[in-house]
């Protein structure tokens, strides 16, 4: 029993600190007397990109606060803490802490904890507040509107009554549409950072979702070709989010460019950064004008605000499709030829 | 390059360089991101740090140059020691640059917000800056990585910001046709998206420096302008 529990003590000894830090949740940077970067744990890689052994951390995170954490510490071999955000690409927080370990080995141990989640919980509520109240001011005055008009003038108008509530039912189900959309935009702001694991095969997943939308091809009169890959094409993703993706960019391709009574869908591999997979959606309605195509995906930006309305629009679907993009590391871009139509190419890193 | 086990004082000096490189990179970054937020929110206290951060960022370029040149003179480096050296000096200027625009913007924050401006009219140029932002900071990351093979990114995001400028150029000119009141804001909001779009330029610099200081080759130049907000013109009849 005794030598039983002699020998745990033993391993306890031995147990180096990098099988410890390899099995951390949060991202875990050892470095020595110079800043210099001698171990990052997998969390840390998976949160900063790979950090070379020599990496000064200073010219990694640059902020002044991190730049003055780093030198009182290294200097007076004492410990600190800091709050760290990154604005861009994703919005990120971390609360940074650095420890001199007790050896004499000059070793400091960098610990970031995320506080990303919530940071971004308290933006959510402001900034769903701030949009929702907005859009929902325009369906809600026309609504009210109408019910002022059924209270008063047309009152016993039993032609107009029907026509208005008919308007009023397409304005509350524009609500209903517009809190989904705000609803899963705000969802998926929430986890930016973690790139999903999942493997999906793009092929079956884009043959099925066709057949699934076959009949919204079918209400506006537009034929869908594709031609499934040979090979089978996969990814590293979150299988509903690429389906959301491929559904808005498909739905837009049908309503926008419905005059060309056809979309072409494309999936292929090809090479941006890396290996990727392409995968286009070609409309041939009346295109899309130079100056709108950098601002399509900004929450409520519309090319034609009547237009939209009268589609259904909610001026979301591109933003939607964007942020699960930035989450998958991947990319949309849109090429448009007034008059001739519009291809919108997601990339994809293959797994 | 700095190996992690031997440290010299020449490597130490070289360290202490890239060092104050970073954090001139990191207080750049954030007096842009700041002064932009100024803007939005109308916030002048911070407009007002901003302004005063400048004088912190000459400082650090004041700093670079006087080392850079001591180090050439006293320790004669060659080959990539030298490329480090003058890499330097090159992204303070560049970095300085970007400061000046972020200064700027800053004043400009009073002038605006003058009278309250609706949010719509701030949306092109967060965007905008949010563009330029993501490509200095992928830059500064590439310097302190060096891993220069993923630089490529810096040409499409060029791009990206060049056809977004053009497009918010449009915009401003649009609301100052609505109504001849929103003229003195979008005026001083085009100065704001030309020194953005200024600072993505700067970002290409550093980038093409960086490239050059550890590979010691140039970045093959095949850059596309498609910054067509020169060609604007207010039509006397609308388009459509």
């Amino acid at each position: 029993m005794k030598s039983q529990m002699g020998r745990a003590a033993d391993v306890i000894d031995i147990l180096a600190a990098r099988e410890l830090a390899n099995v951390l949740p949060d991202p875990v940077i050892l470095i020595d007397g110079y800043g210099a970067a001698r171990y990052a744990n997998p969390a840390a890689i998976a949160s900063f990109g790979t950090i070379r052994v020599g990496t000064l951390l200073q010219h990694r995170f640059r902020s002044p606060e991190m730049q003055q954490l780093l030198m009182n510490a290294l200097r007076t071999k004492s410990s600190g803490e800091i709050e760290y955000s990154e604005r861009v690409p994703i919005e990120r927080v971390f609360l940074i802490s650095i420890q001199p370990l007790q050896s004499e080995s000059g070793i400091f141990l960098v610990h970031f904890k995320d506080q990303s989640e919530t940071r971004r919980i308290d933006r959510m509520r402001a900034d769903f507040i701030a949009n929702a109240s907005h859009e929902l001011r325009t369906p809600l005055a026309s609504i009210s509107g109408f019910i002022e008009t059924l209270r008063g003038p047309a009152k016993d108008d039993a032609k107009a009554r029907e026509n208005f509530l008919q308007i009023m039912q397409a304005q509350t189900a524009r609500m209903a549409r517009l809190i989904d959309d705000l609803l899963s935009l705000s969802r998926i702001e929430m986890k930016p950072h973690t790139r999903p694991q999942q493997k999906v095969e793009l092929g079956g997943l884009l043959s099925g979702l066709l057949e699934t939308m076959s009949h919204l091809a079918k209400d506006y009169n537009v034929a869908i070709n594709f031609t499934p890959p040979d090979a089978p094409i996969v990814v590293a993703g979150d299988r509903d989010e690429l389906i959301q993706v491929f559904s808005n960019l498909l739905e837009n391709a049908c309503k926008y460019g419905q005059q060309g009574e056809r979309v072409e869908v494309s999936l292929k591999v090809g090479r941006g950064t890396g290996p990727e997979a392409t995968i286009c959606f070609r409309d041939f309605g009346p295109g899309i004008a130079e100056e709108h195509i950098p601002r399509l995906t900004e929450r409520f930006y519309r090319v034609d605000v009547e237009k939209s309305r009268v589609r259904n629009g909610t001026g979301l679907g591109l933003a939607i499709v964007k942020h699960i993009l930035t989450r998958h590391a991947g990319r949309l871009t849109i090429h448009s030829t007034p008059g001739e139509g519009s291809t919108f190419c997601v990339h994809l890193p293959l797994s | 390059m700095l190996s992690p086990h031997i440290v010299r004082a020449y490597d130490h000096e070289l360290a202490e360089l890239g060092n104050r490189i970073a954090s001139m990179g990191g207080l750049a970054e954030r007096m842009v991101d700041e002064a932009m937020a100024a803007l939005v929110n109308a916030d002048t206290d911070l407009a007002r740090k901003v302004i005063a951060d400048d004088a912190t960022l000459d400082e650090g370029q004041r700093w670079i140059d006087d080392q850079a040149i001591l180090m050439i003179a006293r320790r004669q480096p060659m080959a990539d020691d030298l490329r480090e050296i003058l890499g330097a000096i090159k992204i303070a200027a560049d970095l300085e640059r970007v400061g000046d625009l972020g200064k700027n913007i800053a004043k400009r924050v009073v002038a605006v917000t003058e009278v309250r401006q609706p949010v719509q009219l701030f949306r092109g140029l967060e965007a905008l800056t949010t563009l330029a932002l993501t490509q200095l900071k992928q830059v500064l990351d590439v310097y302190a990585s060096r891993e220069v093979s993923t630089i490529g990114f810096v040409r499409s995001r060029d791009e990206e910001i060049d056809a977004m400028y053009t497009s918010l150029f449009r915009e401003l000119l649009t609301y100052m046709m609505e109504d001849p009141r929103n003229i003195s804001p979008c005026t001083h909001l085009l100065f704001c998206a030309k020194n953005i779009e200024r600072i993505g330029d700067h970002a290409t610099n550093i980038a093409e420096t960086v490239y050059h200081v550890v590979t010691g080759e140039m970045l093959p130049m095949d850059r596309v302008k498609v910054d067509k907000s020169h060609q604007i013109v207010i039509r006397e009849s609308p388009e459509e």
